[in-house]
């Protein structure tokens, strides 16, 4: 059951005119997998989740969901023009849930003292926490987010991917989201999907710094900074023990360092 | 029905009972205007009125059913230009409004025959209201209250975010049609209330002076609703007593309101 794809795209090939943005793209997640796909600008990350959305037509090979599901977005951004007044109890019935369990999403997510309030008058990291309680009502099965973090500040995206993880304990969905995070993708993620066009690589994240694809898309000097960032996440876990870890990491980091 | 009788048979009475028709469906519709920024569309629309009323008049069909298919296919037709992207937007309106109007105008002119009222139909002719308008408003109006209705979740949530939406299974391809729709009948209708040049200002008046003092969608709906009661109603009375020309009278009235709602309500922020 649990090794049951929510969504499995084979060769997924997205054209615009005679330009390939999403190049034969292999991709599986099941329930409890939190699959994040990083690349630079115009690697074709947002075209390819739009795919997985459904809004997005594909030019080449197979997108297949389970039969029912339910998927529950988080865009990149709420841009309400201003001209449209919602209070945040309006916008979270727009999905035609109940009462209660707009509540109850609201309260997941940390927010729900703003019922009442306009939703012009949230922060950006409120308005992301909104947009995650919208998508949480719907119940959904998949979880796709566009960049959650953006204009939230850097406590609060900490605090965001925490509270992403837990929600896919809590729901046992699937999550797929882009982020440019870097540090914490790599920090909160399952596994990490590079892409640029294609899938340049792939994996858990210790070992994607150290590809020689990911070397070349980010350059060398982000992927020293992730391993050495490695190299700190693993000593604050091991903080009661020996500080000095025998970690592989740390010795490779320095050695980069060193030489550059 | 005596009393009915004599109420219609009033055209003071038949003005004022046709403008609050068409308040009560520009409330709503002009809401969509302000929220989608659709002003200029608007106005485009509006315009290709008179190439309607042209085109009902070479193929004799009733003069509201040729302003309203007109319209649908304008609608659509830009519609299908904006997605190609070669022009802005705004320079795309901007020429085919003008070149609507333009075209409606020669075509006019071709037809020394037909006696058409350019005044009252570039600037309303409210006073002239006869029965057969009125049915035509209130036919209208329900149509389109009755559309907004079972469509307004979906209509209301494509507007707040597209592509959240059609991740939603909202046909959001399918209400834009119905939208542009509902627009071509308002602008049928209530050409001759202010005319085709300033039906955009019955629409988008009353709803920005609403978003003022609203603090949901359906209650600036009811306000620009009220607003644009006030508006025909005040506009209706200038007309009267002064001998001004309706539909002007009814835009000033509009705007009046909006000044003074701005005013007072300075310090309220909502």
């Amino acid at each position: 059951m649990t090794d049951e794809a929510l969504v499995e795209l084979k060769q997924l090939t997205v054209s615009f005119d005679d330009r390939t943005v999403v190049d034969h793209v292999d991709l599986r997640v099941r329930r409890g997998d939190i699959i994040t796909i990083i690349g630079p600008n115009g690697a074709g990350k947002t075209t390819l989740i739009k795919a997985v959305l459904g809004i997005q037509p594909v030019s080449g090979g197979s997108l297949t969901m389970a039969p029912g599901l339910t998927i529950g977005y988080v865009p990149q951004h709420l841009t309400l023009e201003t001209t449209l007044p919602i209070s945040v109890r309006r916008f979270m019935l727009l999905s035609g849930r109940p009462q209660q369990e707009c509540l109850t999403a609201l309260a997941q997510t940390g927010v729900e003292h703003l019922f009442n309030a306009s939703v012009h008058h949230l922060s950006g990291g409120e308005k992301q926490r909104l947009l995650l309680a919208r998508a949480l009502a719907r119940r959904p099965d998949l979880l796709v987010l566009d960049e959650p973090a953006q204009g939230v500040d850097i406590n609060g995206q900490a605090a965001l991917y925490d509270l992403i993880r837990s929600l896919r304990d809590e729901l046992n969905c699937g999550v797929i989201m882009i982020s440019h995070d870097l540090h914490l993708v790599m920090a909160a993620t399952d596994k990490v999907i590079c892409l640029n066009q294609h899938v340049c690589c792939s994996g858990y994240p210790e070992d994607i710094s150290h590809d020689p694809a990911f070397i070349e898309t980010f350059g060398q000097p982000v992927a020293e900074s992730l391993a050495v960032y490695h190299h700190r996440h693993n000593h604050s876990h091991d903080l009661h023990g020996d500080v000095v870890s025998d970690d592989h990491n740390d010795g490779q980091a320095e050695c980069s360092h060193a030489s550059h | 029905m005596p009393l009915i009788d004599a109420v219609l048979g009033d055209f003071f009475w038949r003005a004022l009972i046709g403008g609050l028709g068409v308040a009560l469906v520009a409330g709503p519709l002009g809401c969509f205007v302000v929220w989608r920024r659709m002003a200029y569309f608007g106005d485009t629309l509006a315009h290709s009125a008179l190439l309607g009323i042209a085109l009902s008049f070479l193929i004799s069909v009733p003069i509201n059913l040729g302003v309203i298919i007109t319209c649908v296919v304008l609608a659509i037709a830009l519609v299908l230009f904006s997605r190609s992207k070669t022009l802005a937007t705004d320079t795309l309106l901007g020429i085919l409004a003008h070149s609507a109007l333009a075209i409606g105008l020669v075509t006019l002119s071709f037809m020394p025959d037909i006696r058409v009222d350019l005044t009252g139909l570039l600037f309303g002719d409210l006073l002239a209201m006869s029965r057969q308008d009125l049915l035509w408003i209130y036919g209208g109006a329900i149509l389109i209250l009755g559309l907004l209705t079972v469509l307004w979740r979906g209509l209301l949530m494509s507007t707040i975010h597209e592509e959240l939406a059609r991740v939603e299974g909202i046909p959001v391809e399918r209400l834009r049609l119905a939208l542009m729709l509902m627009f071509s009948i308002v602008i049928a209708v209530a050409m001759k209330i202010v005319g085709v040049l300033l039906i955009t200002a019955l629409l988008i008046i009353p709803a920005a002076t609403a978003r003022r003092l609203a603090h949901n969608p359906e209650h600036m709906v009811g306000l620009a609703i009220v607003f644009g009661f006030i508006a025909v109603a005040g506009g209706l009375s200038l007309s009267w007593h002064l001998d001004t020309p309706a539909g002007p009278s009814v835009v000033v009235t509009a705007f009046s309101a909006f000044l003074l709602v701005y005013g007072l309500a300075r310090q309220v922020r909502t």
